[in-house]
């Protein structure tokens, strides 16, 4: 269970590129929560999931996970808790490194790394039977380099290796934006398996709406920091593409009022 | 080139090798440019002089070498990463320090090690002739550094150096703290450069504050000609080749010493230019190679 508390941060404070892209954001995220996380660009998305993960210090506010208040506590020490997939499939991998290597390096998340090899016997059991469910045939290529595989291979594994030791909190930051829409859907139907298997607490950025509505229990749509929208359980299973685009351009709508306003 | 001057090249090689293997610990593997060595190599070749000079038992100079070039990567490392200095520039201003602490510890520019014991002299002791005893110790050393390296890589802790260097955005969000990994990394780096200058010390005889001077392009010259000549496809192979690059370096400076060009000769202090010359053209060959085969 995650519990942001009146999150506030500013970027460049006190200058004219000042710009708030969290504003008093608080969320309360249950246990076994798959939230979907939509809005504009600049919307502060990106920016709250980096806030969770421990990327920056919020300039006000607390966050908790099962109650434990990490708000100081630094990025590596909450990887304990959190495990993060992002956008680029470049960054969730080490390219010189071989699968088995990468793979042995996320299975100790939040983990002592010690003189121990790095890559055990008893654990290429493990990493063999794991890539066999994503069906692309890397199980037969644990000593590869992962700078060999594609895009949609490495977000594959990464995908893998982010939920090799069970986090806390799963954060999704649009994982599937960088690649081709065959590879996305089949990453984003191994996304939803993995999450439904180990009941996973989720926060996920998409861009498309579509997603946004089918994956799920919940969502929230963000707005200039805040958040515009939060629909769970029954409102959020009636809830169509159309319903989302109105929300979204009324919150589009108030903005121009006030533009207009303010040019008037 | 004379057997003797080719076995002296060999000798060297091996010596300055495991100041090349923290070389390229930093330089390729953490992606740290690393110029501490430029001090620190003096700093290992000073505090085991001073040691030894003071009866302590040469092997044990070695130990106080490793850890004293430990601390000077650790400063460095710190002042990168804690204070967000340019590693670069953090590294410049721990060398230049390390030039007047070397000074300190000598009380002056050198130390002689004249009728002193020296790590040589347990080996010719054993029968050793005196002109192999430094090939033998040296390679032996060189050998188990190496080893040492290659199998630290491979332990879950060494696993989490190489993914710093690799991608440290992701090997941070597996909860390794980079500071640290950084820190020890340098560490081990100018450890192993300090052991370098103390053997290289007792060799010559002497640690002087001056021997520092161009450590880095010439780990760095060798670190490109052990690549270029026996590839880095594993880690194993890549500081192995580091290893024997010394050693080739060592044998192409020999002989660049010996030629005679009519009159001209290159003297020994033309040994920083003809490296230099030698690390520009190994590091502009691709740019320049891609540009031919582009038109």
């Amino acid at each position: 269970m995650i519990c942001l508390e009146n999150i506030t941060k500013y970027f460049h404070k006190g200058s004219v590129n000042e710009v708030l892209p969290l504003n008093n954001i608080s969320l309360q995220v249950a246990e076994g929560d798959f939230i979907t996380v939509i809005g504009s660009n600049g919307a502060g998305k990106s920016t709250l999931l980096n806030c969770i993960a421990g990327s920056f210090f919020p300039d006000s506010g607390s966050i908790s996970i099962n109650n434990c208040d990490v708000t100081a506590w630094p990025e590596y020490k909450r990887a304990k808790f959190i495990s993060r997939v992002f956008q680029d499939p470049l960054l969730g991998t080490c390219p010189s490194a071989t699968i088995q290597q990468n793979m042995a390096l996320a299975i100790r998340r939040g983990l002592k790394r010690g003189l121990a090899p790095g890559v055990k016997n008893r654990d290429k059991l493990i990493f063999r039977e794991q890539l066999k469910h994503l069906g692309l045939g890397l199980e037969e290529r644990l000593l590869d380099t992962v700078g060999l595989l594609s895009g949609g291979q490495r977000q594959a594994l990464t995908m893998l290796m982010a939920t090799l030791i069970k986090p806390a909190v799963l954060l999704l930051d649009e994982h599937i934006a960088a690649l081709d829409p065959k590879t996305a859907t089949q990453i984003l139907n191994l996304t939803r398996d993995i999450v439904r298997e180990q009941n996973l607490t989720t926060l996920m950025i998409t861009h498309n709406m579509k997603h946004a509505i089918a994956f799920g229990n919940r969502l929230i749509m963000l707005h200039q920091g805040r958040i515009i929208l939060d629909l769970k359980g029954k409102d959020k299973e009636k809830l169509t593409v159309e319903d989302l685009l109105s929300e979204f351009y009324k919150s589009q709508g108030e903005e121009l009022a006030n533009d207009s306003l303010l040019l008037g | 080139m004379t057997l003797y001057a080719a076995l002296g090249a060999v000798e060297q090689g091996f010596v300055y090798g495991i100041m090349v293997i923290g070389v390229y610990l930093t330089f390729r593997i953490l992606d740290f440019p690393d110029l501490t060595v430029d001090g620190s190599l003096p700093l290992g070749a000073a505090i085991s002089a001073v040691a030894i000079t003071n009866g302590v038992n040469p092997y044990v100079s070695l130990v106080l070498a490793l850890a004293g070039g430990f601390v000077a990567g650790a400063i460095t490392a710190i002042l990168n990463t804690k204070f967000k200095i340019l590693h670069l520039l953090a590294s410049i201003l721990t060398m230049i320090a390390l030039y007047s602490i070397n000074i300190r510890i000598m009380s002056g520019p050198n130390v002689a090690l004249l009728g002193v014991n020296t790590v040589f002299d347990s080996v010719i002791a054993l029968g050793v002739p005196s002109q192999y005893a430094g090939i033998l110790i040296f390679g032996l050393f060189a050998v188990c550094v190496v080893s040492l390296i290659v199998w630290f890589l491979s332990t879950e802790l060494g696993q989490a150096i190489l993914a710093t260097g690799d991608n440290p955005q992701m090997i941070t969000s597996l909860g390794v703290n980079t500071h640290t990994i950084i820190i020890l990394g340098v560490g081990i780096s100018n450890a192993l450069v300090a052991l370098s200058g103390a053997l290289v010390a007792q060799n010559q005889g002497a640690a002087d504050v001056g021997m520092g001077i161009g450590t880095i392009v010439a780990g760095l010259a060798s670190v490109i000609i052990g690549e270029t000549v026996f590839g880095h496809r594993t880690i194993g192979r890549a500081f192995t080749a580091a290893l024997l690059g010394s050693v080739l370096y060592r044998l192409a400076i020999a002989l660049a010493l010996g030629m005679e060009f009519g009159s001209f000769r290159f003297n020994p202090s033309d040994l920083n230019l003809i490296t230099a010359i030698l690390v520009i053209c190994a590091l502009i060959a691709p740019n320049i190679k891609k540009r031919v085969v582009s038109r």
